[in-house]
């Protein structure tokens, strides 16, 4: 069974909500990005978002910009995100790992390759960001067959005519994108927030997880409340971008854990 | 001037595209961020509405005449074909349309499509600032807020334009992520698109993005490929052997070209930005030196490297300078049934100073490209090969940077 599938049933069994955390792979380096991932488990992650670097990043605010630049800079490419994931999984092998970022990385890397080596290195989902489901034949199938779930984005504009659309193919969880804007960059209306997610909820059984613009504690409790789990992103990638090693970011996320868990 | 919409064709015509997802062949399609999926769905909507409107073409018209200036002359180039001793060349001058350049003829037509959605703000990109004067322009003449995107050094380099867009009423956001240029800058407003969909149409400056602005562009600029044809029948009674244009994104090649598609007769010659050369890692010939990728909501074309990462494009004309082509290119490449070229900034450089003396016309570093393969292959064809060239844009803009490399001081 797919990882993701396997934590969602234990938070709910356990009336828990999911802490996503996002890092960019090779960020600031490929030895800090491996040791600040090793460490996030132990600190409260519950699923682990893994950028894939890419110069052209148009959904991205400031913070996920400069971190795929620093780590393109530093050497990183598809390859190594992968071996990332790899060396990950063999501390690790209950953790789910999501791969987030562009097609057009995937398009070079090969879709039917890179699908086949994400099964292979560990991983347990794939989030395109500029691949709408009008646009996803090209991997949706490929994704299937190597038993990784394709994640779908949800937004403020989703209304429930396109909503079928969009949980046609679902799987795993569904990322609510709780703002209008890029990542890292305003904050969401929680009340707003909940009242969508409350009306997606009566059309799939999925576990709708919220992310863009939660960036303390105390906004990680609020979406707590209304959803099945956070992501936390940006606020994360600029610690690391401004030098914070392991410990400084675990500490992060196990305030995030906390928070969470009052919730 | 025909309607795209009043003309019927065969299943089998080139004149079918896009399909109804927007690609033609495996390029084009909608590759954006799912906040924009709705919006974009609404754009096409309107679109697809207003193409088969008589009264949304009424306005086009009467202000495509009244206000661009449209027909531009179809111009026997009587110097230049003496010249070179083959081809008889003409030039379609879409450099005497108001702005100085062929991109008011989508930013009219997209300005109308806006006001149709009920949106009350305006952004666009630019990379030398002739798609955001362009822009502007429209939005002045309609009374919208207009924002133009621009990388941090375009507009060091092109202060000329953008004070130009500032008369005019224009807010330019200098845009200091990634490379600081025309990618860059049609990313952030791809983002800040995504930040206020409410209330903002984002007028794109070519035959790319998301479908349906490839088609959406095409079809406003293929003006000038009918206007050629009708004049050229006039002129000369016949179709034209071949027609030459520059190809960046590739809106003025791609208006010249679209209502020749179907007549095999005519050869479709799209002139890329060759700058130091397609061998180096300096130019801007997506077809020529890139491969298949996505980026800015199209499969296409892209330069970029073996990761996917797309890389810096390089040309001396700051409107070639964009390291994609639009998907309809792409697919007529693959297609053959347009050829692709590129010209070296050199080249281009001097078939810039050719013209302005030979015809007493100061083209754009853009056209100029064409021009220089012109200067290439029409001495070589018989006389009666008909050779027509899209001049789209007039050089005053490029002054400073002829002068530049040529070393006067101005």
């Amino acid at each position: 069974m797919n990882r993701i599938n396997t934590i969602f049933e234990t938070l709910k069994a356990e009336g828990r909500k999911a802490l996503v955390t996002f890092i960019m792979a090779g960020d600031t380096d490929a030895g800090t990005a491996q040791e600040i991932l090793d460490a996030l488990p132990g600190s409260g992650a519950d699923i682990i978002e893994i950028g894939m670097p890419f110069t052209d990043p148009m959904a991205d605010g400031p913070a996920i910009q400069a971190a795929g630049l620093r780590a393109l800079d530093s050497g990183a490419d598809m390859h190594k995100t992968l071996e990332m994931v790899q060396q990950f999984r063999t501390k690790n092998n209950t953790t789910p790992i999501v791969l987030m970022g562009y097609m057009n990385p995937v398009l070079a890397f090969g879709p039917e390759a890179f699908t086949k080596a994400c099964a292979e290195c560990g991983v347990d989902g794939l989030i395109l960001v500029d691949l709408p489901p009008e646009e996803a034949d090209e991997i949706a199938p490929l994704a299937q067959q190597n038993g990784l779930h394709l994640i779908r984005l949800l937004t403020p504009t989703t209304d429930m005519q396109r909503l079928p659309n969009i949980l046609n193919g679902a799987g795993g969880f569904l990322y609510y994108v709780s703002i209008t804007g890029v990542t890292g960059t305003k904050s969401a209306n929680v009340d707003e927030v909940g009242k969508h997610i409350a009306e997606i909820k009566t059309q799939t059984d999925l576990p709708v997880v919220v992310g863009f613009g939660i960036k303390t504690p105390d906004d990680a409790a609020a979406m707590g409340e209304i959803a099945d789990g956070i992501v936390v992103g940006s606020a994360l990638v600029e610690q690391i971008g401004a030098g914070a090693n392991s410990a400084v970011i675990s500490t992060q996320v196990q305030a995030l854990k906390d928070a969470l868990k009052a919730a | 001037m025909t309607d795209p919409a009043q003309t019927q064709h065969p299943a089998n015509s080139l004149h079918t595209g896009p399909d109804e997802k927007g690609h033609f062949g495996p390029y084009g399609g909608r590759y954006v961020a799912e906040t924009l999926m709705p919006l974009i769905l609404e754009v096409e909507k309107t679109w697809h509405a207003a193409k088969e409107d008589p009264a949304f073409w009424e306005e086009f018209k009467d202000l495509a005449k009244h206000y661009i200036g449209r027909p531009s002359p179809l111009y026997f180039a009587k110097a230049t074909t003496e010249h070179l001793g083959g081809a008889k060349i003409y030039f379609k001058r879409d450099e005497l349309n108001h702005t100085g350049a062929h991109k008011i003829n989508h930013c009219l037509g997209q300005i109308l499509v806006a006001r149709r959605m009920g949106k009350g703000r305006i952004i666009a990109e630019t990379g030398a600032g002739q798609h955001g004067v362009a822009t502007a322009t429209v939005c002045a003449l309609f009374d919208m807020p207009c924002t133009v995107f621009m990388g941090a050094e375009d507009v060091q380099r092109q202060a000329p334009n953008v004070f130009r867009m500032k008369l005019l009423g224009a807010e330019v956001v200098p845009v200091t992520s990634g490379s600081s240029t025309l990618k860059d800058a049609m990313n952030e407003a791809l983002r800040h698109w995504v930040a206020n969909v409410h209330d903002t149409y984002y007028l794109i400056g070519t035959v790319a993005g998301p479908h349906p602005y490839p088609e959406m562009v095409r079809d406003f600029q293929s003006v000038i490929g009918q206007e050629t044809r009708d004049q050229l029948q006039e002129a000369e009674g016949r179709l034209p052997d071949s027609v030459v244009a520059c190809i960046g994104g590739g809106s003025n090649a791609m208006g010249l070209f679209y209502p020749f598609l179907d007549d095999p007769s005519v050869r479709l010659i799209g002139v890329e930005a060759g700058g130091h050369g397609v061998e180096t890692d300096k130019h801007a010939a997506s077809l020529n030196g890139g491969t298949e990728g996505i980026l800015h909501g199209m499969k296409s074309y892209f330069l970029q490297n073996e990761d996917g990462q797309i890389t810096e494009a390089h040309s001396i004309s700051a409107g070639l300078d964009y390291p994609g082509i639009g998907p309809e290119h792409a697919w007529l490449h693959d297609l053959k049934r347009a050829e692709y070229v590129s010209v070296t900034d050199e080249e281009a450089l001097d078939a810039f100073q050719k013209l302005s003396k030979l015809e007493g016309i100061i083209p754009a570093l853009e056209p100029s490209h064409a021009f220089a393969h012109v200067l290439k292959i029409a001495g070589d064809l018989p006389k009666d090969h008909l050779m027509i060239m899209n001049l789209c844009g007039r050089g005053d803009k490029d002054i400073f940077t002829v002068a530049d490399k040529l070393g006067v001081e101005l």
